[in-house]
């Protein structure tokens, strides 16, 4: 079944493969540290100059710190919420599950931008105005995020078989509560956390929702880039590549937290 | 014991509101937007009619699906071939592959275009470059044309589609390969009347998947050409948020019309899975066959990244 061996042909499809979808990355950190680049292969001259450049703005450290916050509570919220109810659904009523996953397919199948459609008229105007405040930017991350976090749980739950664990605890004499924090928790929070740093990274791309519901009054980081690219490539590089090296830094943690994860469950 | 099972639904009541309010009374509204007469009062459809009667917005429907159809399809053979090759080598080096892949996913939406735009743009590198170099092949090329957006949106089909495809490569088994060879077959001849029908579930559910990526993708589109290119996403979020004239009555009958295209692609997607499991379940006991299940069922979830962030 293991092939060790790949003819030429596979390892140049891949080779070819690797150069295309890296290709885009290479040019945006080469062009972020380039000072001089202009009909020649590699930059001419080397600057840290945009790097520098960034850190200096204001703007750029607000727009950082609005998106971390913003998707900090989100996460936090999604949590709050969707531990107990997940618990509820799996453990107690399994038969509600069928529906539960036609609720969390739906933000997966509508796009971005007709959810940004509805949530505007539902909440512009009205009894509810909240549009271009951060409650409804709030509220869309919590859907945006509902896929992955009630997923994450669910498989968590039936990994350490819950249903199981939670009647050996009330066999022993434990409240239903007590259970719940004693002994389910602590064993579902590895997996929790996986989904939880896999929506903050998710979060933190956001674009669509947030340019269209908040866009003038808050500035993520995405929409703060949207605003330089027009202004300095190189500085919009230089922002680009930090950013992608935090989701980097962010998905290395979520991926060796899985890898971990897997080795236990096999054992 | 059921007054405490009633005290344990409370634990859904937070989960409930959010639902409601966030996910279910938008979609709601938008519908009833979509058909609201003028003034406010009385159901109409002439939002729809108008639609399909203004030659404009067709064109703008007509443009996201070719732009969609194509890039799938590009995106499904390039990805069909690459999973083929990444299953040939090593899991190690494999997942190594996969990995990288999977990490440019992450590199959508604004600064995908962003970093396109430094490559081919006006003023991009490789433009000036083919400039002094005097190779007028490119001369034609523009990046924010209909061949440049197709460029850009197969970028991010690809990763996504090699992710969606690979675990059903596995499904393929070496003793079918050998007992066709044994009775004379030739590879192709393999591949086209077992290897490929084995496939077929897995290709139209991905296609489906991929279709609904490229229909609701906006950043890199509205990164790229801002409003300058007709495409129905770019359509609706100008009427919606009122870049130019404020409609939302026609912007919702809009957004009705995509979210029916996406839902359809991604129920086409559900179906084919369906059909494919029941193929790749006689050897799903092995441990090895399941583990490559279970990454297979647990993927799609992680894909849908793109989604957010396109």
């Amino acid at each position: 079944m293991i092939k060790s061996r790949a003819g030429w042909s596979h390892r140049a499809l891949m080779l070819l493969l690797m150069v295309y979808l890296l290709l885009p990355l290479a040019a945006t950190l080469l062009y972020g540290f380039a000072k001089q680049w202009q009909t020649t292969v590699m930059p001419e001259s080397w600057t840290l100059e945009w790097f520098g450049e960034m850190f200096r703005d204001l703007r750029f450290l607000e727009a950082l710190w609005t998106s971390l916050y913003l998707c900090a509570i989100s996460v936090a919220l999604s949590l709050a919420v969707m531990l107990p109810a997940v618990f509820v659904i799996t453990v107690y009523l399994p038969k509600w599950e069928t529906f539960m996953k036609g609720i969390v397919v739906l933000p997966y199948a509508v796009p971005g931008v007709v959810a940004a459609v509805g949530l505007i008229r539902a909440y512009s105007g009205g009894p509810i105005d909240i549009a271009g405040t951060a409650y409804i930017l709030i509220g869309a991350y919590f859907i945006v995020v509902l896929p992955y976090m009630y997923q994450g749980i669910r498989n968590s739950l039936i990994t350490v078989s819950a249903v199981e664990l939670l009647h050996s605890a009330e066999l022993l004499g434990a409240s239903r509560k007590r259970a719940f924090v004693t002994v389910i928790l602590p064993n579902i929070w590895p997996g929790v956390i996986i989904s939880t740093l896999l929506s903050f990274s998710v979060l933190f791309g956001e674009f669509v929702l947030t340019n269209m519901l908040v866009g003038g009054h808050i500035q993520t980081i995405q929409v703060y880039l949207y605003r330089r690219v027009g202004e300095s490539g190189h500085l919009a590089s230089a922002i680009a590549i930090t950013y992608f090296l935090f989701i980097l830094a962010l998905s290395t943690v979520l991926m060796k937290l899985g890898k971990k994860m897997n080795g236990v469950a096999e054992k | 014991m059921k007054q405490r099972n009633r005290w344990m639904l409370l634990g859904l009541v937070p989960f409930v509101v959010m639902v409601l309010a966030f996910q279910l009374a938008p979609i709601a509204s938008m519908l009833a937007g979509s058909v609201r007469g003028p003034g406010g009062s009385g159901i109409t459809f002439g939002h729809y009619v108008k639609i399909f009667e203004s030659a404009y917005y067709l064109k703008a429907i007509k443009n996201s699906l070719l732009i969609s159809f194509y890039s799938s399809l590009i995106g499904i053979v390039v990805g069909l071939a690459c999973a083929y090759s990444i299953t040939r080598f090593t899991p190690k080096i494999r997942d190594r592959l996969l990995m990288l892949s999977n990490m440019t996913s992450n590199f959508a939406g604004v600064p995908l275009a962003f970093a396109y735009i430094i490559l081919l743009g006006n003023n991009g590198i490789f433009t000036l470059l083919f400039k002094e170099w005097g190779w007028d092949v490119f001369a034609g090329f523009n990046l924010y044309s209909w061949t440049g957006l197709v460029l850009v949106y197969v970028y991010f089909q690809v990763p996504l589609a090699l992710l969606l495809l690979y675990p059903s490569f596995y499904g393929i088994r070496d003793q079918w390969k050998e007992a066709a060879m044994l009775l004379g077959a030739r590879p192709w001849q393999f591949w086209r009347t077992v290897g490929l029908p084995m496939l077929t579930p897995a290709i139209f559910g991905t296609l489906g998947i991929l279709f609904a990526n490229a229909m609701g993708a906006y950043a890199t589109a509205y990164a790229l050409v801002g409003g300058n290119y007709n495409l129905l996403a770019i359509r609706i979020g100008s009427l919606v948020t009122g870049d130019v004239a404020n409609q939302p009555e026609l912007g919702s009958a809009l957004a009705v019309l995509l979210a029916v295209s996406t839902i359809a692609a991604v129920i086409l997607n559900h179906w084919m899975s369906k059909r494919s499991q029941r193929f790749t379940a006689a050897h799903a006991s092995s441990g090895r066959a399941s583990g490559q299940r279970r990454a297979s069922r647990a993927k799609p979830w992680r894909a849908v990244k793109k989604e957010a962030g396109a």
